[in-house]
């Protein structure tokens, strides 16, 4: 028995009390997890109604518009890695990192060039410390997103895409970010933003009208296409967003369990101690008032 | 009684209104538009200003909108612009006060698009609010 009783009691109290932090983290991160799934679900008909109007624009125009046309000469990527603001979050940022860490590698391997965009903290503060090179950065909203935060970035990302390569301009824009598959679940994935594919369904499920464009089908898509942009990267920041919220929950939770083990052991010990110092207590006793007797 | 049709009025982050209407004013790039039931299919984008449903029981709602598009589809027909915003909802004198750091600062010569259309979305939800309810009007 090497700790002592107090020592023990003390070992019992602290990690009570930490387990009472992780389990209230754990509350919140899930309660956040709601308010972040009911945020996903509200951009729901503005995602439709936009999707809509690109099939139907792209239904009736050829479509040839400068942030649809692939690259001939492919020489730099960009790439946006979406990470978290906070840690206690588990494996989430790491598993991110490692992604696009990959995937920088296969594009060098390529021979291309590699602009990083990152949000989050934690992804900031990897890159930093290991002095790597960060285009731009952006922090403060992982958790909670606004249309705002991800129109501020996709204004950078489209407005570099549309550079002229001679002057830092890319060829393509990839984003690195973690899909909400279930609560349970969450995988890192790479998606390209930029040049945009449009998918010409050859078979709509619904036909589409004859449709009217004010003032001509090109000025429609030259206005709808960057909003296509916009959304689609507000998609991918919202379900980092909830991922983050899900990989904390998961974390938080694992670290009430772990407290709960340890409090259990630690139980144990401290009455194993106590009997044990009663146990030597009595035998002392016994010993002496025998020793006492046989005088 | 007029015939009526559904709108939806759609904003990038939650859907802002939607009901039944009889018509639906909006301005778009090439001037002001008017929406009655049975109109035929259509995209026109949206200037920055002002768009003004009057529902099936006859209450008028006017939407701020920073640009975009309207749709109208054989079934419905949408308002789509990222920011758009109820006037009632709007804080005007946020707005204005917007509205001037925004027009300082495209005198300073800022003139990114972003700043542009910040002050575009400040100049449509002043002008939105000040028609929603007169006594907000500027002297």
């Amino acid at each position: 028995m090497a700790a002592s009783l107090r020592e023990l009691r003390e070992r019992n109290r602290s990690v009570r009390a930490t387990q009472k932090i992780t389990r209230a983290m754990e509350l919140i991160a899930a309660s956040r997890i709601t308010k972040a799934q009911a945020a996903a679900r509200a951009t729901l008909p503005y995602t439709r109604e936009l999707n809509r109007a690109v099939a139907a624009v792209a239904s009736y125009s050829r479509v040839a518009h400068p942030l649809t046309t692939e690259r001939e000469t492919f020489k730099r990527s960009a790439i946006l890695v979406i990470t978290s603001d906070r840690g206690l979050a588990g494996p989430y940022t790491s598993n991110v990192i490692k992604m696009a860490e990959r995937l920088t590698q296969t594009l060098l391997d390529e021979g291309r060039e590699v602009v990083t965009y990152m949000t989050g903290r934690k992804g900031i503060a990897y890159y930093d410390f290991r002095r790597r090179p960060l285009e731009k950065t952006w922090a403060g909203f992982s958790d909670k997103p606004t249309y705002a935060d991800s129109d501020a970035i996709a204004d950078e990302l489209i407005s570099r895409f549309l550079m002229d390569p001679e002057d830092g301009g890319v060829d393509e824009i990839q984003v690195v970010y973690t899909r909400f598959e279930s609560m349970l679940v969450q995988t890192p994935r790479v998606r390209r933003i930029l040049p945009l594919h449009v998918v010409r369904d050859d078979a709509p499920r619904e036909l589409m009208p004859l449709y009217v464009f004010e003032p001509n089908a090109e000025t429609v898509l030259d206005a709808l296409l960057p909003l296509y942009v916009r959304n689609r990267i507000h998609f991918y920041i919202m379900q980092a967003a909830a991922s983050e919220l899900a990989s904390k929950q998961k974390a938080m939770k694992a670290a009430t369990d772990n407290a709960q083990d340890l409090i259990e052991t630690l139980t144990r010990q401290t009455n194993q101690a106590r009997q044990a110092k009663i146990t030597q207590e009595i035998t002392e006793i016994v010993g002496g008032a025998s020793a006492l007797a046989e005088e | 009684m007029a015939e009526t049709f559904w709108v939806e009025i759609v904003s990038a982050d939650r859907l802002v209104w939607e009901g039944e209407a009889s018509q639906l004013v909006a301005t778009t790039t090439e001037g002001e538009i008017g929406i009655l039931a049975r109109h035929i299919p259509l995209i026109a984008t949206l200037a920055p200003g002002r768009a003004e449903v009057t529902a099936a029981d006859g209450t008028r709602h006017i939407v701020a909108v920073e640009g975009g598009f309207v749709s109208v589809t054989l079934t419905r027909t949408a308002i789509i612009s990222p920011y758009a915003q109820m006037a009632g909802d709007i804080n005007v004198a946020e707005a204005r006060r917007a509205l001037i750091d925004l027009a300082a600062q495209r005198e300073a010569g800022d003139n990114t698009m972003a700043t542009k259309q910040a002050y575009h979305r400040a100049q449509a939800q002043v002008k939105a609010a000040e028609s929603h309810d007169p006594s907000h009007a500027s002297v």
